[in-house]
């Protein structure tokens, strides 16, 4: 099944409480998804800095000097803030994609969660309620976040596994379903040169609209021509620096619930994670039209575009 | 009348209450507080009594249900009043994916829109939409009524028996043997009642009617791709 979730904030007053409401809606997920669990927040402007978010199995082993480690690599001062199994590294924002590539050179049992200017990704495997527990992401504040529960079905239970998938600087993205042809679209993409770690076919739809963005097209752009492409079921939420995007298959199985006040637009899988909303009794609550792709950011007038057949 | 909370009561609590009831009780009259989209919220009853549900529903409302009328004051998830037997079931808001699937009598109105695949191998309920539906909406469908004030998605009716399809608006696609049928005074007076009982004040003339073409009822090779 999986759950998936997310609150995008237009009134900035409520963005202190941002963690503490996309936990609890994650933590109603629960039962769509106990295996794993993972959230991604975007926080305030870092004003030319930027983060990696790295992971590790032994974090007491990996983590300290990693920051001296990876700042004598890059030629740049680097800073390090460890969450539980979570560290982010904070540099210059033109060092990112140097600091990426050079991660597993530094330390190759660390693995990259997340990297982008205001995005932080916090992914592991476990109890929705205990997973947002470790990380303590109800203290967390931010201008919009996505979340996810797992009920593995294509790939192993592991971190790697857990949404929400990283696909591109301050880009991310959580689904609900099962794509069919993720296997030879892999080979696809990576005979293209796109990295692709794991077997998970989620991380395939990911790396599909990273390689359509690269390529030159809008995120918008990248999610209509999934609806061609990718093969199977889905629902996306996606996460841009600025933006929050839902996008669901022609067929539409998955269940999908968009509500929007004028303080918020919050998606849920079901209504039921969205109950304890401010004002949500007052909200326009609707279904996402299948092969439609809704799209809100801070900086434009939202827009629902539906696939021409 | 009985109220009951289901967030303090619990789920299976308010099932059994509902399902103790017999056909004569006295306690006729049950409203339920806080859904919070909670699932199967009065599945399974059986018993002429009135289930008010006060606020939005999750998945499986009313599933099952025989002789009950129940009445959601909001908006139903996936699978409302699947396989209804008999009795009646309104939906204030609108209704989620797959309602009133493979239902078998009964009546169920919903009076805002519904989703994808309403009444999919519907077999004998009768479903009353005010507003529009969604794609491959009684899919194989083999008896009961569907009637849609609104308009209808794609692919409706694909693979269809014998199940009547009353459409006011537009219709963005026909399915696989599914084909537009004149209206008879029969149907204006079938679709009459349906609309009365439904509370929706379209005129029956403003309907076209949609059923099977029976073609897909035996094999015949130009069926074949």
């Amino acid at each position: 099944m999986c759950g998936i979730v997310g609150l995008f904030l237009k009134d900035k007053a409520l963005e202190p409480k941002l963690g503490e409401m996309l936990t609890d809606m994650l933590i109603t997920m629960t039962d769509r998804g106990p295996d794993s669990a993972g959230i991604a927040i975007y926080g305030a402007d870092t004003k030319g800095k930027a983060k990696l978010v790295v992971q590790s199995d032994v974090p007491e082993q990996d983590f300290p000097g990693l920051d001296i480690a990876m700042a004598q690599s890059l030629g740049g001062p680097v800073s390090i803030r460890v969450n539980d199994t979570h560290a982010v590294l904070e540099m210059g924002a033109e060092l990112l994609e140097v600091a990426r590539s050079r991660l597993s050179e530094v330390n190759p049992r660390v693995r990259m969660m997340s990297r982008g200017e205001n995005l932080e990704i916090y992914k592991e495997v476990g109890l929705p309620k205990d997973v947002a527990a470790r990380f303590d992401i109800a203290q967390m504040s931010g201008s919009h976040g996505i979340g996810h529960t797992r009920m593995a079905t294509e790939s192993a239970v592991t971190t790697m596994g857990a949404h929400p998938f990283n696909t591109g600087s301050d880009q991310c993205l959580v689904h609900n379903g099962s794509l069919s042809n993720h296997a030879s679209l892999r080979r696809k993409l990576r005979r293209q040169g796109v990295h692709i770690e794991t077997e998970n076919d989620t991380e395939v739809g990911a790396a599909y609209l990273t390689w359509r963005m690269m390529n030159g097209a809008t995120l918008g752009e990248a999610l209509e021509s999934s609806l061609d492409d990718l093969d199977g079921f889905f629902t996306f939420v996606v996460g841009t620096k600025d933006g929050f995007g839902v996008v669901r298959d022609p067929i539409a199985c998955k269940p999908a619930v968009l509500a929007e006040t004028d303080q918020y637009v919050a998606f849920g899988s079901e209504y039921r994670a969205l109950v304890n909303l401010p004002g949500i009794d007052h909200a326009r609550v609707w279904e996402p039209e299948p092969a439609t792709v809704y799209f809100w950011s801070h900086k434009g007038a939202p827009t629902a575009h539906e696939k021409a057949a | 009348m009985q109220t009951f909370d289901l967030e303090a009561q619990g789920l299976r609590n308010l099932n059994s209450a509902l399902h103790a009831q017999s056909a004569n009780t006295n306690q006729t009259v049950w409203e339920v507080i806080n859904p919070k989209g909670s699932h199967a919220i009065a599945v399974g009853l059986d018993a002429p009594i009135e289930v008010n549900v006060k606020g939005h529903t999750g998945y499986y409302c009313g599933g099952m249900n025989k002789q009950a009328t129940i009445n959601v004051a909001g908006s139903a998830g996936p699978g409302v009043a699947e396989n209804m037997m008999s009795g009646t079931i309104v939906i204030e808001g609108d209704a989620s994916q797959y309602a009133g699937a493979t239902g078998r009598g009964g009546t169920l109105v919903i009076k805002g829109n519904a989703s994808s695949r309403c009444g999919i191998s519907m077999k004998g309920i009768d479903i009353i939409v005010h507003g529009n539906i969604g794609h491959m909406s009684a899919f194989m469908a083999q008896s009961g009524n569907l009637v849609v004030c609104g308009d209808a998605g794609d692919a409706l009716g694909d693979s269809l028996y014998e199940a009547r399809l009353f459409v006011r608006g537009s219709v963005k696609s026909l399915g696989a043997d599914c084909v537009e049928k004149e209206m008879r005074p029969e149907h204006i007076e079938i679709l009459k009642d349906l609309l009365e009982r439904g509370g929706c004040d379209a005129k029956p003339e403003e309907f076209k009617r949609y059923g099977s073409a029976r073609k897909l009822y035996n094999f015949n090779i130009d069926n074949a791709y």
